[in-house]
């Protein structure tokens, strides 16, 4: 098996950055009538008073940028190059905007490279999201056809595969009920469902996992390693590490759109889990990784400090520490509530915690006005297991809207010297290690009334002697 | 894209990535390949918008029928519009079937990329295959219409003392052309709209007051007898002219037999659906980061 599946070459992809707003992938990004003639208007005066724009970007960066055209763009990826072989199934980590759904895309004939090429053996099959094209008004059956066909299976294939899709998904009863009255598991099991029996020989996979309940996500990890094992090549991308670790050998790191690493899977976690060092306990947004549609939220920074204040990497799991969520409003905000996922290095929820969590709160910030904030929480002392820690931060209105979401802001190392159990050299399962308030005692009435019980029980006995 | 697939012995197609310049192919086979997802578009716009809408099918006759009545009412008894000697309801009927068809898929067929963005974000397929089957789906209400059409012509050949009787001729065989026709002509400028609307979202506005025009300067409530000579060649340049005249033609059997202007206006439409297609495949690597 050492035929090609894929085989990257020096591939990249620009985005254009419009006004001054950070453009990922997935941003909406389009322009009206006006500004396209407002732009054809003003670009001849650019060429001519165009001199001074760049000298100014000159003093900011101290480059000279190549032409005009480089100041509203940025490489999402750049100088891809890898070769995958039939059968193999890689991994791709690295964080938000990192160019991980730039790079499926691509590959998954989605957008198109900017400048490099690419050759694929075989029949893609691209799972970016589950449940593409789905309506709401139609039946979970004719969803399944209809989705199905997006994804590229003939309707013969749906109709053989369709009994299989159904239990898959634990929703024959409701197969004919429009999907709109669904619940949002059995939804996301239906859309799961159709896109896990595609057959193609080439897979890629994004963050799909990442939904739906813990029992459904070991359902589809199963049938993701079921995949893996029938030789099939699968590209998979994922933040659960976990996942990552049990899918697949081998893993590519990409940073800030180049790939840094490539790596048997292990090897390549724990150099991703270590980048998170290179920020040492604090974790500042720039403008370019902010997504357009956060607006009107702005994240500055994350940290992680001890209880002197001091950002730290590394915490003492016996002393208390504060976590500082600093994030700025361009517009009032009603019903804003800024928080944090906790998530240990193999990407398994330890909590979720908001800022308006108590209903006061809640109250008395139900509006937020423009401004500069800072939300603080504290974590007390014995909470945290040894080992690598993840901070995920979400800002959202709930059920209307989610302004910013990062599940891998910030790592940050726990050190259990001096913690419950530390004077037995061993390692202690579980998420986190509370001090527990043990009491050992020694009841004396408890004890008498137990010999007594055991003394009675043979009491029968000696009464049936004395009867016989 | 410019992807170039290569099908060697065992089925093992290899496709080549890379970025695309100027003008692509057309690649018609793989929309071809792809006829399925086409089949099942149509069929998720029909089945929707049956089942979203109280009245369902009803609506595929209602609106036809009203445009009729206020046409026949306003145009044919207060103008006195006259309708070369056919009943004016039948007459306006006659023509705002085709453009019924033709405004329905010109105007979703406009606005399906946009419509269907996230289809297009996430899954690789012929892009093309979205405004074709928004054009298709038409095809229902259409049929629908036209059975309402026949029960109209029978009403009024049954009518005492109308004295009007429309029976087909040999012409009739001659209408799917004229259907095609005005499915090319929507489809072409549908594209040129769709994939222009994926970049100004203005399309949105021009749509409305596009067909809007459109309707005046196509003889639907009033017969083209009515332009003048000297015009008529100019008019004739519109495409749903030709389709609006021929469909009279070859069911009712008034105005005179398409000439040479329909050629014309075939040449015109199959020119901007060709136009249209190649826009489209051009503006198509840009679709998913743009809309």
């Amino acid at each position: 098996m050492s035929e090609i599946a894929i085989k990257a070459d020096r591939i990249g992809k620009i985005y254009r950055i419009g006004s001054g707003l950070g453009v990922t992938s997935d941003s909406i990004y389009y322009r009206t009538l006006r500004e396209t003639i407002a732009e054809k208007i003003s670009s001849p005066l650019r060429a001519i008073s165009g001199k001074g724009r760049s000298l100014e970007l000159v003093s900011e960066s101290g480059e000279q940028p190549e032409s005009i055209e480089q100041e509203h763009t940025i490489w999402a990826l750049k100088d891809i190059t890898f070769e995958l072989k039939k059968g193999q199934v890689l991994g791709v980590i690295g964080r938000n905007g990192a160019g991980k759904s730039t790079l499926l895309k691509i590959l998954s004939r989605v957008t198109e490279p900017t400048v490099g090429t690419a050759e694929i053996h075989g029949r893609v099959g691209s799972l970016l999201e589950v449940g593409t094209g789905f309506h709401p008004e139609l039946t979970g059956r004719e969803n399944i056809y209809l989705n199905g066909a997006i994804l590229g299976m003939k309707r013969a294939e749906i109709g053989a595969k369709f009994d299989e899709i159904v239990n898959f998904a634990e929703v024959e009863k409701f197969i004919d009920t429009p999907v709109k009255r669904y619940s949002s598991g059995m939804y996301l099991r239906l859309a799961f469902a159709v896109a896990a029996h595609l057959e193609p020989e080439i897979l890629v996979v994004d963050e799909v996992l990442a939904v739906g309940d813990a029992e459904f996500q070991r359902k589809c990890l199963g049938k993701m390693s079921n995949v893996a094992e029938q030789g099939r090549t699968v590209l998979f991308v994922s933040h659960n590490m976990s996942a990552i670790m049990r899918l697949t050998e081998e893993t590519i790191v990409l940073e800030k759109g180049k790939l840094v690493l490539r790596a048997p899977t292990s090897q390549a976690v724990d150099h991703y889990m270590a980048s998170g060092l290179a920020q040492v306990g604090e974790r500042i947004w720039q403008s370019g990784e902010i997504p357009v549609q956060a607006a009107p939220f702005k994240p500055v920074k994350l940290c992680v400090k001890d209880i002197d204040g001091k950002i730290q990497d590394t915490i003492r799991s016996t002393k208390s520490c504060l976590i500082e969520i600093h994030y700025q409003l361009e517009a009032p905000i009603t019903g804003l509530r800024v928080g944090i996922y906790l998530l240990t290095a193999r990407g398994e929820h330890v909590f979720t915690s908001f800022d308006t969590d108590e209903e006061e709160d809640f109250e008395k910030h139900r509006v937020r006005q423009p401004g500069y904030y800072i939300s603080r929480c504290v974590i007390p002392a014995d909470f945290f297991n040894e080992g690598r820690y993840i901070i995920g931060l979400n800002a959202s209105s709930y059920r209307i809207k989610r302004y910013f979401q990062d599940e891998y802001a910030l790592t940050f190392m726990v050190d259990a010297a001096g913690a419950p159990g530390t004077h037995w050299p061993e390692t202690r399962f579980g998420m986190i290690r509370p001090r527990l308030d043990w009491k050992i005692e020694l009841d004396d009435d408890l004890n008498i009334q137990y010999t007594n019980v055991s003394s009675r029980i043979k009491k029968p006995d000696s009464v049936g002697e004395t009867r016989a | 894209m410019a992807q170039t697939s290569v099908s060697t012995n065992q089925q093992d197609e290899i496709i080549f990535l890379s970025p695309s310049r100027g003008w692509n192919s057309l690649k018609l086979m793989e929309i071809w390949r792809f006829r399925e997802l086409v089949f099942f578009l149509i069929w998720r716009d029909i089945k929707v918008r049956y089942k979203q809408t109280a009245l369902g099918a009803a609506w595929a006759i209602i609106q036809p029928f009203f445009t009729m009545v206020v046409f026949t009412i306003f145009f044919g008894r207060l103008a006195g519009v006259p309708s070369d000697g056919v009943p004016y309801p039948i007459f306006s009927f006659t023509g705002l079937l085709p453009w019924g068809l033709f405004t329905k898929a010109l105007s979703d067929a406009g606005r399906s990329m946009v419509a269907n963005r996230s289809m297009i974000t996430k899954v690789y397929f012929p892009r093309l295959v979205i405004p074709l089957a928004s054009v298709l789906s038409g095809l229902v209400d259409f049929g629908i219409g036209f059975v309402v059409l026949i029960g109209m012509i029978l009403y009024y050949n049954n009518l005492p003392g109308s004295g009007t009787q429309i029976s087909p001729t040999i012409a009739v065989l001659t209408l799917p052309f004229f259907i095609l026709l005005a499915l090319i002509t929507a489809l072409g400028v549908g594209l040129w709209l769709s994939a222009l609307n994926v970049i100004y979202r203005d399309i949105n506005y021009i749509i409305p007051f596009l067909t809007q025009f459109w309707l005046f300067v196509t003889p639907i409530a009033y017969p083209s007898s009515l332009v003048p000579e000297q015009w008529r060649w100019l008019y004739a340049l519109n495409p749903m002219t030709g389709v609006v005249e021929g469909f009279r033609w070859a069911l009712l059997g008034v105005e005179t037999a398409p000439g040479p202007m329909l050629a014309v206006s075939t040449t015109i439409s199959i020119l901007v659906l060709i136009s249209g297609l190649f826009y489209f495949r051009r503006m198509e690597r840009t679709f998913a980061d743009m809309v």
